[in-house]
């Protein structure tokens, strides 16, 4: 059941090959592959690992407009602990991410259970709903930008059907234009997760199912009780892709609101830009990206170890 | 510091060894002048210098604010290999100057008499630690008021010149069915109105201490309560679709006749221009309403980076004489909306915004009054800068925030940003 999932395929091959590999006989072909990936692992090492050596490093710096090593310990990191804009910034990570997640799930799902129902043109269907993810998170941006802005796009629409007291002004309120985010975000992502659940329920027996029927259960309960967990890994692959999508939001950000009104949407993304890049705090800037470094292991960490284990056991 | 100061430089001399493409007499100038008329301009001052014999390798690098470009600059110094200029402003100037990799224009300056020619507060900008070490290209004022003159026939109103004259005529423009004044909601256009607001009801002098030399005892003050308060009241005047509008959107509104003024340095004149609007008939700038005796710059400068090579150190200094050489000011300003840096040329040329603003000029600098604009990072350092810039468009965007709490939010601001 769980090899058939597309997902779990292409993320098991790097791993799995490992195991796989024959003995060679001629030390040539037991060489070759480790002269191949060499300059790969090596530039991966240096570009990868090392910059984020670096970062640390100079998180630890009084580092401004360049890096400089004069060391301050974790004073940076204290600075960023009393900087309300990172505050604002992460309490808008939680938020967009938990509800860009959960409802990103609840929407692909159902649209994957209702294209499952083989139903006709379900290819072409399938193809408009996963089309957003074709598009870059600055086009969503800017189309949202404009669908959002009071005088411009729906409210404006709203309006000139005579709706007059119609309101849907959400960008222009701080309170409210980090739930404009979500909004674009999950429009782009929805589709995708719709494909993934759509490929799950595809990879289901259909004997399980019938069986559930001839035992007379509903279908809604068949889909709760029987089919959704059987689509455990899809669920937690597609909370793995979307979180990280989630963590790494800069494009959408900077399209959409430009962390504004006010930096009422900024997120620790557009944070480190704003603060390494435009305004000479390095220092600062690498520490807050470190702490973001550390929000990112504390979600891959725990996926790792899972997935090691469950191929040990398997 | 020394010891990064050391290190700079010694990989600054590597880099300059192995910067062998660029040949001794050429001058490679970064810089962001990148739209049709500034392009033009650039190349006004790149003929200047190919007639004289110097070579001239263009590295324009776009993106409005210079941000790209500046972090394009940051990587081409760590690698030590800067170019011989780039447009460098305000306090970083001092920042570079700090790292020890600028060079001196001393010769220049003395042979030219830019002591004389400059006003003492550009010329405090163009020096570190006493030696002169960038050139003046243009000086743009910020406190301008913009205004349509056919919305204020309509709504009954005059320019205003006064904060409260301001309000009213706002009130009155909003009856009439427009939009009183055209703003961008995006943080840099906040600073730009305050600014300007704080400093039409407050004076220049307030300006100075709170926003040039962070006095806590100012930003935290009665005056900074005030000035917050006016700031906030500009909000009534402005329409719900400003978020993360670009100034140049706003400005169309004014020339559309949909509001009536905008408060914003004097690049929005090109727009006006662009547009094919006569200054004095088709459009109205005054001074921001409260500022008549006041200034606040925005000075573009070409900072010069340390070189070993004599020849290309020539160019340089040639670079430098050109710069505020006649010809090249007035097409330079001509194509900004700008005024020249130096205060004794023609203005015949230049329209009647730009001949007033060069008046005040004048006159600030003698009287008092003319003072750097923190908006546009010629007041504060960057950090600082940012800093307000987050207390700034916080406040105005937090409709329950109140000016106490903002005013605090300033003194710590200042104080945290400082490492």
């Amino acid at each position: 059941m769980r090899d058939s999932l597309p997902m779990k395929n292409t993320s098991a091959t790097p791993l799995g090959a490992g195991a796989k590999r024959s003995t060679p006989s001629g030390s040539l072909q037991a060489w070759l592959p480790r002269l191949v990936l060499a300059p790969s692992v090596a530039i991966s090492l240096f570009f990868v690992y090392g910059f984020m050596l670096w970062t640390f490093v100079l998180s630890l710096t009084s580092s401004r407009m360049l890096p400089s090593y004069d060391f301050v310990g974790f004073g940076q990191y204290s600075r960023l602990m009393a900087n309300e804009r990172w505050w604002v910034a992460s309490t808008n990570l939680m938020i967009f991410g938990v509800l860009f997640v959960l409802i990103c799930l609840v929407i692909g799902s159902l649209l994957a259970i209702l294209l499952d129902q083989k139903i006709r043109q379900e290819g072409a269907l399938r193809t408009i709903y996963l089309y957003p993810m074709a598009l870059s998170f600055i086009v969503t941006g800017v189309v949202w930008k404009w669908l959002l802005n009071p005088q411009l796009g729906i409210q404006a629409m709203v309006q000139s059907w005579g709706f007059e007291s119609f309101r849907f002004d959400w960008i222009t309120d701080p309170d409210m234009a980090i739930y404009t985010l979500v909004i674009a975000a999950v429009w782009q992502a929805s589709g995708f997760v719709m494909a993934l659940f759509l490929a799950g329920l595809r990879g289901i027996d259909d004997s399980i199912v019938k069986a559930a029927q001839l035992d007379g259960a509903s279908l809604p309960r068949i889909y709760w009780r029987v089919v959704m967990p059987c689509l455990r890994p899809v669920v937690f692959s597609a909370v793995m892709i979307l979180a990280h999508i989630a963590i790494k939001s800069f494009d959408l950000v900077v399209a959409l609101t430009g962390g504004g009104p006010g930096y009422a949407t900024d997120l620790p993304a557009t944070f480190m830009y704003a603060h390494a890049f435009t305004r000479a705090q390095i220092g600062l800037g690498s520490a807050s990206a470190m702490l973001m470094l550390g929000g990112v292991l504390a979600i891959l960490i725990p996926y790792l170890y899972s997935e090691l284990r469950s191929r040990k056991h398997g | 510091m020394s010891t990064l100061k050391k290190t700079t430089l010694a990989l600054a001399l590597a880099g300059a060894t192995l910067a062998t493409t660029t040949h001794a007499n050429d001058v490679e100038v970064l810089h962001w002048w990148t739209s049709g008329g500034e392009a033009r301009a650039a190349n006004v001052l790149k003929e200047l210098m190919e007639a004289e014999g110097y070579g001239w390798e263009d590295f324009a690098v776009a993106g409005g604010g210079g941000e790209t470009a500046m972090t394009v600059l940051k990587s081409r110094a760590m690698s030590g290999n800067p170019p011989s200029a780039a447009q460098i402003k305000g306090p970083e100037i001092q920042e570079w100057g700090e790292l020890g990799l600028l060079g001196d224009l001393n010769d220049v300056a003395d042979a030219e008499g830019w002591d004389e020619l400059l006003p003492e507060v550009v010329a405090d900008i163009m020096r570190y630690d006493g030696q002169y070490v960038a050139v003046p290209v243009n000086v743009h004022r910020v406190n301008w008021l913009w205004a349509n003159p056919e919305v204020l026939e309509a709504a009954g109103v005059e320019m205003p010149t006064t904060l409260d004259e301001l309000f009213e005529a706002g009130e009155a423009i909003r009856e009439a069915g427009f939009v009183p004044l055209a703003h961008g909601g995006q943080a840099w256009q906040d600073a730009t109105v305050f600014e300007s607001v704080l400093l039409g009801g407050q004076g220049s002098e307030f300006y100075q201490q709170a926003l040039v030399e962070l006095d806590p005892e100012a930003l935290g003050g009665e005056q900074m309560i005030a000035a917050l308060e006016d700031f906030k009241r500009t909000r009534e005047l402005m329409d719900e679709g400003m978020p993360g509008r670009d100034w140049n959107i706003a400005t169309a509104m004014v020339i559309e006749g949909v509001a009536g003024f905008q408060l914003m340095g004097d690049w929005a004149k090109g727009e006006f221009t662009a547009a094919g609007l006569t200054a004095g008939e088709d459009y109205l700038c005054a001074a921001a309403p409260g500022t008549a005796d006041a200034f606040t710059f925005n000075i573009d400068s070409l900072a010069m980076f340390r070189v070993t090579d004599d020849e290309e150190r020539e160019a340089q200094q040639a670079l430098a004489r050109l710069v505020l050489e006649p010809t090249f000011q007035e097409a330079f300003n001509l194509a900004k909306g700008s005024i020249p840096a130096r205060p004794d040329l023609d203005m015949s040329e230049f329209d009647s915004c730009a001949q007033q603003s060069l008046a005040d000029f004048q006159r600030t600098a003698e009287e008092g009054g003319l003072v750097p604009s923190m908006a546009h990072g010629m007041a504060v350092r960057a950090d600082v800068q940012g800093a307000i810039f987050d207390v700034v468009t916080n406040y105005f965007n937090d409709a329950d925030m109140p000016a106490e709490e903002a005013a605090e939010r300033m003194v710590s601001a200042a104080e945290a940003a400082s490492f």
